[in-house]
């Protein structure tokens, strides 16, 4: 029987298409059919000046815009060659972290939910929210922030938000052992989700799956370790991998752990990135205009999906000639297909919220 | 019924009516009587559930509607459903798609006849009173596969062969189960099980010894994926079916489908009060009763609802395999063993 999941199933997380072959219960294919937010996004940015495509950005991954947009402006510094200082480095590692931690609270709460489970997901959101607040006191908006700017921040933190924000990691960090006891160490969560949707490291590898999703195959690559941008080579914290204590490697359950453990992380660098906040002005290197050299940039960072390329290419005015998105999550939508070969129905949904994908950035 | 009829005699000239009046007046009173005690109790029960998940959830819950902690939010949503559109999708099977929600209702609502709320409180005491109760569990699994079948729906034939499967495989070890009880009392009536137990807490036959007690948690266990709660809500698992077998269903035979899983779920933690519980006898040592039978009955039934909640709004759904594994060899073979061990308390 051919089984149309999608593009309007509670649980394909946007309008994400699967066709499935099953037989009973038993999945034989699951064919992932993408493109229905689809907004034209590299064709548009072409036709607008450099900062005005940092709201674009915005909208690729609308669960970790901050991520989307540092991406993009660090890009385009890296081809003009714009130093920014430390205030601004390290407001920008504090939000992207901030961001980080928040786009896994959605990962971990939606989980939840698909596995069959309602509490996680109001618990994770109850302390999302708190971050937004952070966010929506420092630029206004609570999703899509257009908050980092070439060259700069767009407005400098409220007096006070160190404290506030020390405090909110303090009561934060043993909520995350709370979600732990609720979901994480559940007994049917993880008969659930251990022996379920194995991506192999080299399975991982060769579809080039990065992120959360490559690291719970066991393979520690992180490009904030690895290729470190904005000074994260100075932070302390260390790069989770799955390390199968319930399975084989690179189940669901490793993958959604990643994430967790990841957000403990986040607030060890958020301390750090705290203590080091200098005085500064946030708009000290913005450019009057911004009109890059002609030439080509290639940057990646690591946003929380995975790993986030910007290709740029220049022709000397104050458009990009050409704007091309290397995506987490469309990689490792093709390692989908691979992992849910002869699964049941459950097992899709259990796969495809551990993989956690935004159809906005697939899509673009 | 007994007290019904002679509740009737008051009316003026009631003798006077024709002996076919006579007969079927009780009949239809106490039903009136028993459908709107169940309807007050599944509203008070989803304003439980809501309030109750709420606060798992770190949240309050509806608040506004009637006033004291939104106490009129069900009644709201079921004039609302009352009202809407009934829709009849155009592919669907017409009848059975009409007829399905009424029969699981049926099945519900059919089976609270002999359900002893106290002392003189059951609308009819059968000597085979919890075999009926059983048998009509499962005319409700007969409604979810005519909703599945007749939606013309895929996500609604999964739900309905998944419901078919869950249902029939958990009736098994709950049905073994209650046997436990029954060989002890040797009677199916259910005002006999239940005078088996007065006495105070330790006659009640969970605390009574090891085997019934296991017997009880077995039945809760197997009445919670016969009325699809979570753990077991695999029917209607909306993260994977949407919504399961009432996918097509809106409005008031969508309201239905909801008061039946409600009435259902009030079954299942009577029979389970019945049997295990005591039902309306007392807690004290002696068997004074402090505190009415129905009141005291309908306190033991909610806290197995609490239960049933509280499980609800914290552990994930188990996947269709897992859950036949399940009931087949684990909840089986163990109940086979509680009957025998009882078997041979009963002889001994």
């Amino acid at each position: 029987m051919t089984l149309n999941m999608g593009p309007q199933h509670p649980s394909t997380h946007g309008v994400l298409r699967l066709e499935l072959k099953t037989d009973g219960e038993i999945v034989a294919d699951a064919i992932p059919h993408i493109g229905y937010l689809h907004r034209c996004f590299e064709k548009l940015v072409e036709n607008v000046e450099y900062p005005g495509v940092v709201p674009f950005t915005d909208r690729m991954d609308y669960c970790a815009a901050m991520n989307m947009e540092l991406g993009y402006v660090l890009t385009v510094e890296k081809l003009m060659g714009i130093h920014v200082n430390n205030r601004v480095r390290c407001l920008r590692i504090i939000m992207a972290e901030l961001d980080r931690i928040s786009s896994h609270l959605i990962a971990a709460g939606t989980y939840g939910n698909d596995i069959g489970s309602f509490t996680p997901f109001m618990w994770c959101f109850r302390d999302r929210e708190t971050i937004l607040d952070f966010f929506e006191e420092t630029c206004g908006a609570r999703l899509l922030y257009n908050y980092n700017w070439i060259g700069g921040l767009m407005f400098d933190v409220k007096p006070g938000f160190e404290k506030r924000l020390i405090e909110f990691i303090d009561y934060f960090e043993p909520q995350v052992d709370n979600l732990n006891k609720l979901l994480s160490d559940n007994f049917i969560f993880i008969r659930r989700t251990a022996n379920v949707g194995i991506i192999s490291p080299e399975l991982a590898k060769s579809y080039g799956v990065t992120g959360p999703n490559l690291r719970g195959s066991g393979i520690k690559f992180d490009v904030r370790k690895d290729e470190p941008y904005l000074g994260y080579e100075d932070f302390d914290f260390e790069v989770p991998v799955g390390l199968g204590e319930y399975g084989p490697v690179g189940s669901c359950w490793d993958r959604y752990m990643v994430r967790i453990r990841e957000v403990k992380e986040s607030c060890k660098i958020i301390r750090q990135a705290v203590a080091r906040l200098t005085p500064g002005d946030v708009h000290e290197s913005i450019p009057k205009r911004v009109k890059p050299p002609a030439g080509e940039v290639y940057m990646r960072t690591e946003c929380p999906r995975g790993e986030l390329g910007y290709y740029i290419v220049s022709d000397g005015s104050t458009k990009p000639y050409r704007v091309k998105v290397k995506s987490p999550c469309f990689t490792v939508m093709s390692a989908f297909r691979e992992a849910s070969r002869g699964t049941m129905i459950a097992d899709i949904i259990a796969i495809l919220g551990s993989i956690d994908i935004v159809l906005g950035e697939i899509d673009r | 019924m007994q007290s019904i009829a002679q509740l009737l005699q008051l009316i003026p000239k009631y003798d006077t009516l024709p002996e076919i009046w006579r007969l079927l007046i009780p009949i239809l009173v106490s039903c009136l009587l028993f459908f709107a005690l169940m309807a007050l109790a599944v509203l008070f029960l989803v304003w439980l559930e809501r309030k109750i998940s709420a606060h798992i959830q770190d949240r309050l819950g509806p608040m506004y509607v009637g006033g004291w902690h939104g106490w009129a939010q069900t009644l709201a949503d079921a004039l609302k459903l009352l009202l809407k559109e009934d829709i009849v999708p155009d592919a669907t099977d017409k009848l059975l798609f009409k007829m399905a929600p009424f029969i699981v209702f049926l099945g519900a609502f059919a089976a609270y006849v002999v359900i002893p709320f106290g002392v003189s409180s059951i609308v009819t005491d059968l000597n085979i009173g919890i075999l009926y109760v059983v048998a009509l569990g499962s005319l409700s699994v007969v409604g979810i596969i005519m909703a599945g079948w007749a939606s013309n729906n895929k996500y609604s034939l999964y739900g309905g062969m998944r419901a078919a499967a869950q249902i029939i495989s958990y009736e098994i070890p709950a049905a073994v189960a209650i046997m436990t009880v029954i060989i002890p009392v040797g009677s199916l009536s259910m005002v006999d099980i239940v005078n088996a137990q007065s006495g105070g807490i330790q006659n009640w036959f969970i605390f009574r010894n090891p085997f019934t007690f296991l017997a009880f948690f077995i039945y809760f266990i197997a009445s919670l994926a016969e009325v699809n709660r979570t753990p077991f809500d695999i029917p209607e698992a909306e993260s994977e079916l949407v919504a399961g077998f009432h996918t097509e269903y809106s409005g008031m035979r969508f309201a239905f489908f909801f008061l039946a899983e409600y009435a259902n779920m009030l079954l299942v933690t009577c029979v389970a009060t019945t049997l295990f519980l005591g039902g309306w006898t007392s807690v004290l040592p002696g068997g004074s009763q402090l505190i009415p039978g129905p009141i005291l009955f309908f306190l033991k039934a909610f806290a197995i609802i609490f239960v049933q909640m509280w499980l609800r709004w914290s552990v994930p759904r188990l996947r269709v395999d897992q859950l036949m594994y399940l009931s087949w060899k684990v909840l089986l073979p163990i109940s086979f063993a509680l009957v025998l061990g009882v078997g041979w308390l009963a002889v001994r």
